[in-house]
């Protein structure tokens, strides 16, 4: 008997009488000896430990990791508060151990709570159809460059003030399509509308930009909207699923797909991942969505029923002729975010976002006090922002480390990305920048 | 069953944000209308969910053999650390100095799946298996291409593949060559010869074959690509079968994917999230997906990189989780892990094929396939009336209707964490279910009538869209 596996000698024996066989490696007949391993495997790695020395090791290598007191760093990772209820909720082995949910009798579970997703999602947005989600917002932005593409189309434009890490998967999905990605330029931190609406051409497929953009900045969506509907190009808007709770909604922007990061909903931190990826679309486009959907039906009594629908879309029916490939996803990840928006409720959901917006604020006017430290941008911001100072922004990153503290992302020399939620409190905020004051006398 | 927007009443939320004085800010612009959440208080929102929990069927609460989905036990010592705050609460753009023991894990399961899968490096970024096809594809093109190859726009997949290879290599921007399968689903190479050339990219396979059988001629089929200048792709969606006993990389292939969520046991979660690490040869590092952590100490720089398939490192929780599964078993246990598996299914198939009037008569991988045709034609009773019959015993149902191949197809995974016990308990239900359909065919198309919900009318969900809540 190993780990996990509860065969004993004896059940073993019983198993090969009955299979017909004298040992388990007779099982492996029809494997090529040539091509077999030869002795045990070795790993390379710490090998067969106890559950007691597994924790000890990964407790140590944890340790290895710096755990900040208080984090100002954003750029597409958030740090907001998780409610106790969604830790509790989808640590449920029911939700946990079980798989996408084919067979509908035995899962109205998953299906209803991805259902919620879906209406709480196109809520946010303001738009009709949602998918049960994609990986993570990067990749949401890509598969919903891909949906507005047809024969006729050589070519998006996306504004250079998005995400970096959103623009570099973008490109990765559409290079091998031909594809050509195109930049619209930013003047003081905030995408080019002229310049667009001198761009755009009858061969453009979309134009992709970010409600809340890289620099923090909110950007005008809705004249891009008006612009690309007035062109006849489809309009895809990134937003934030915090911020969506007080800015103009996808919707009102006339946006044809919204996508997210949908992080900042009850998921942690973990260096990266696993993430969400929130995409919603108009009708109009709906059975170009990638990935899974649930629809509400009923069963053979009359009840109500929710079933996987749409599926003419998808990999396992169309094969090559699907719009993408996608098969698992992040549902555990989008149940984390439908608990997030049920514990908070609309009101919570405004209040995260207000604090997100004061706090951030309040930092920018504190940061300001400091000598050589100035705004880089003009325009209004969200929740996070971009400072330039006179020192570099390694030396106030580093002071800001000494104190336990992570500071902003530096996306300059001497420009660093500011972010504040409702985790900063005006005691952290007061500290942060009486330390840096205190260090650069 | 209500949602949970039906039971919302205004004013019941009591969320509340502690505050400290800072003055509100005011936006030039806002939305016009309230995002509308459900406004229920704590305790009921526990108890929707804990009435959603009672509808589901998760490993926990029975045997659930979904082929293809290695549906095994997933050990809770996982779960615990990777909600360690030191994993859990670090961002994914911390300084490199202050993260060494992210690097650290990723360092110690490139080292281990290398050894597990006979590759010389790994790359984590891709979150899923189809995600991994993807990557995996993208970097084939992009070596095609550094050679200056740009004939190579096919890729041959046999047609008892899974869906998502033919959709990932159009994604990755190829044309798809389909060649048929023999009875057994092993590649015709016969077929393989005549398609085979100097457009070939790849050949998608994966081995064992999704009719659970193992590809005895593997060596030549790989072989035969490798004489054409093309690559071979290893779908690691069947891993489970032979770990630590063959490695794909012996067996000729150049590039696989991972399901860590499937072969090293991190949870499902009912549809993810997942991981779907991908491993090449020296000859294919330089195009991997771009990273910015060291893990992958001695191999090639990424010259020419296929650029990032998805933001930051990967679903490192998941990895992690991965990586304390193959800690725990170590070489020695991932091998038993695999031959119990292997036991396990034969067990199984040969308790179940007579039931389906066939002979189990050759030996099958981690997987099996019985076909429900013979009842079929005999009684009008179809593989969906078994799966939905099973329901009634307390059974998930095994993946019905794949590989194509096969009419009437039953793909059955029992995995290498159910007991002997088990395994007899369901053969015996499954004695049953295909007893009582002889008896009373119509009982079986009735079925199910002990889960919380009829058979749905897919149908009507498809014709008359309802995708979200409306409110009145």
């Amino acid at each position: 008997m190993s780990k996990y596996t509860p065969h004993t000698g004896q059940d073993i024996d019983v198993m090969l009488r009955e299979i017909g066989l004298n040992t388990v490696s007779e099982l492996f007949q029809d494997i090529p000896d040539e091509l077999k391993v030869k002795g045990d495997l070795k790993l390379n790695i710490p090998d067969g430990l106890s559950e007691m020395e597994t924790l000890r090791l990964f407790k140590d290598i944890a340790s290895k990791n710096k755990v900040y007191c208080s984090i100002f760093r954003g750029a597409g990772a958030y740090n907001h508060y998780i409610p106790s209820s969604v830790n509790n909720i989808t640590s449920r082995a029911e939700f946990l151990t079980t798989y996408t949910p084919y067979q509908a009798e035995i899962s109205q579970g998953v299906l209803q709570s991805i259902f919620d997703f879906q209406t709480m999602m196109c809520e946010l947005t303001g738009l009709d159809v949602s998918n049960a989600c994609v990986y993570d917002g990067a990749t949401a932005a890509a598969e919903a460059c891909k949906m507005t593409l047809d024969k006729k189309k050589d070519h998006i434009y996306v504004s250079s003030a998005i995400n970096p890490q959103v623009l570099q998967v973008i490109r990765t999905y559409l290079h091998p399509l031909d594809i050509e990605v195109r930049m619209v330029p930013v003047i003081d931190g905030k995408t080019d509308l002229e310049y667009l609406s001198y761009a755009l051409n009858e061969n453009t497929a979309c134009f992709y930009m970010e409600q809340l953009n890289f620099y923090g900045l909110i950007e005008n969506a809705k004249d891009f909207g008006a612009v690309c509907q007035d062109r006849k190009i489809k309009f895809i808007l990134g937003f934030n699923p915090i911020a969506a709770a007080l800015l103009p909604s996808a919707s009102e922007c006339k946006a044809d797909i919204a996508v997210g990061e949908g992080q900042p909903l009850g998921l942690p931190l973990s260096f990266g991942g696993p993430y969400l990826g929130i995409m919603t679309c108009t009708s109009a486009l709906m059975r170009k969505l990638p990935g899974r959907i649930v629809g509400e039906t009923v069963d053979t009594h009359g009840k109500r029923a929710f079933v996987l629908t749409l599926q003419a879309r998808e990999q396992h029916i169309k094969r090559e002729k699907s719009t993408s490939s996608i098969c698992s996803n992040e549902a555990l990840c989008a149940m984390r975010a439908a608990v997030y928006l049920s514990t908070v409720g609309t009101r919570g959901l405004e209040q995260v976002a207000q604090q997100c917006l004061n706090r951030a604020h309040y930092l920018a006017d504190q940061l300001c006090t400091i000598k050589g430290i100035r705004m880089r941008f003009h325009g209004e911001f969200f929740h996070e922002f971009v400072t330039v100072s006179d020192v570099s922004a390694s030396r106030i990153l580093e002071i800001c480390d000494e104190h336990q503290i992570l500071a902003g992302y530096p996306v300059g020399e001497n420009e660093i990305l500011w972010c504040a939620t409702e985790m900063n409190s005006k005691a952290d905020i007061d500290y942060l920048v009486k330390c840096i004051k205190d260090a650069l006398k | 069953m209500k949602l949970l927007y039906e039971l919302s009443k205004e004013g019941r939320n009591s969320f509340q944000l502690p505050t400290d004085g800072i003055k509100d800010y005011t936006l030039c612009e806002k939305r016009t209308s309230h995002v509308r959440l459900p406004d229920v208080a704590e305790i009921d929102l526990h108890r929707y969910y804990q009435a959603l929990s009672k509808r589901v069927h998760c490993i926990e609460s029975g045997f659930y053999p979904l082929g293809s989905c290695t549906m095994k036990y997933n050990p809770k010592i996982n779960d615990v650390v990777a909600s360690l705050p030191g994993f859990a609460e670090i961002h994914p753009l911390q300084d490199l100095s202050t993260v060494k023991g992210a690097v650290e894990v990723y360092e110690l399961l490139n080292r281990g799946l290398c050894e597990v899968t006979g590759m010389d490096a790994m790359s984590f970024q891709p979150a899923a298996g189809a995600h991994g096809e993807f990557t995996a594809l993208l970097a084939i093109r992009a070596y095609h291409h550094h050679h200056s190859d740009f004939a190579r726009t096919k890729v041959i997949i046999p047609d008892s593949a899974h869906g998502t290879n033919p959709a990932s290599a159009v994604m990755a921007g190829f044309e798809v060559v389909s060649i048929p399968s023999t009875p057994e689903g092993f590649v015709d190479i016969e077929a393989l010869k005549k398609v085979v050339g100097k457009d070939t990219a790849a050949l998608m396979l994966t081995n064992p074959n999704t009719l659970g059988k193992f590809e005895k001629g593997i060596k030549e089929i790989t072989n035969i690509i490798h004489e054409h200048g093309g690559l071979v792709y290893y779908d690691g969606a069947n891993l489970n079968a032979v770990m630590g006993i063959v490695r794909p990389g012996d067996m000729g292939f150049d590039i696989v994917h991972l399901n860590l969520h499937k072969t090293f046991s991190t949870p499902h979660g009912g549809g993810g999230p997942g991981s779907g690490p991908i491993g090449c040869k020296k000859i294919l590092v330089p195009f991997l997906p771009k990273t910015e952590l060291p893990y992958r100490c001695g191999t090639e720089e990424q010259f020419d990189s296929v650029g990032k398939v998805r933001s930051f490192h990967g679903n490192f929780l998941v990895s992690l989780r991965a990586l304390v599964y193959m800690i725990t078993l170590g070489g020695k246990g991932l091998r038993n892990a695999s031959e119990m598996a292997v036991l396990n299914a034969n067990y199984l198939y040969k308790k179940l094929a007579p039931l389906y009037g066939e002979t189990a008569d050759t030996i099958c991988m981690h997987e099996f396939i019985v076909s429900a045709e013979s009842i079929n034609k005999e009684i009008g009773v179809r593989a969906i009336d078994i799966a939905k019959g099973m329901m009634d015993k307390g059974v998930h149902p095994p993946t019905i209707y794949f590989p194509l191949i096969v009419k009437e197809a039953m793909m059955f995974e029992p995995t290498e964490t159910e007991s002997l016990d088990t395994l007899n308990e369901v053969a015996e239900k499954m004695k049953e279910i295909i007893g009582e359909a002889y008896a009373d065919p119509q009982a079986l198309h009735d079925a199910p009538k002990s889960t919380p919900i009829g058979r749905a009318d897919e149908v009507m969900a498809a014709r008359n869209l309802i995708l979200r809540y409306r409110f009145h």
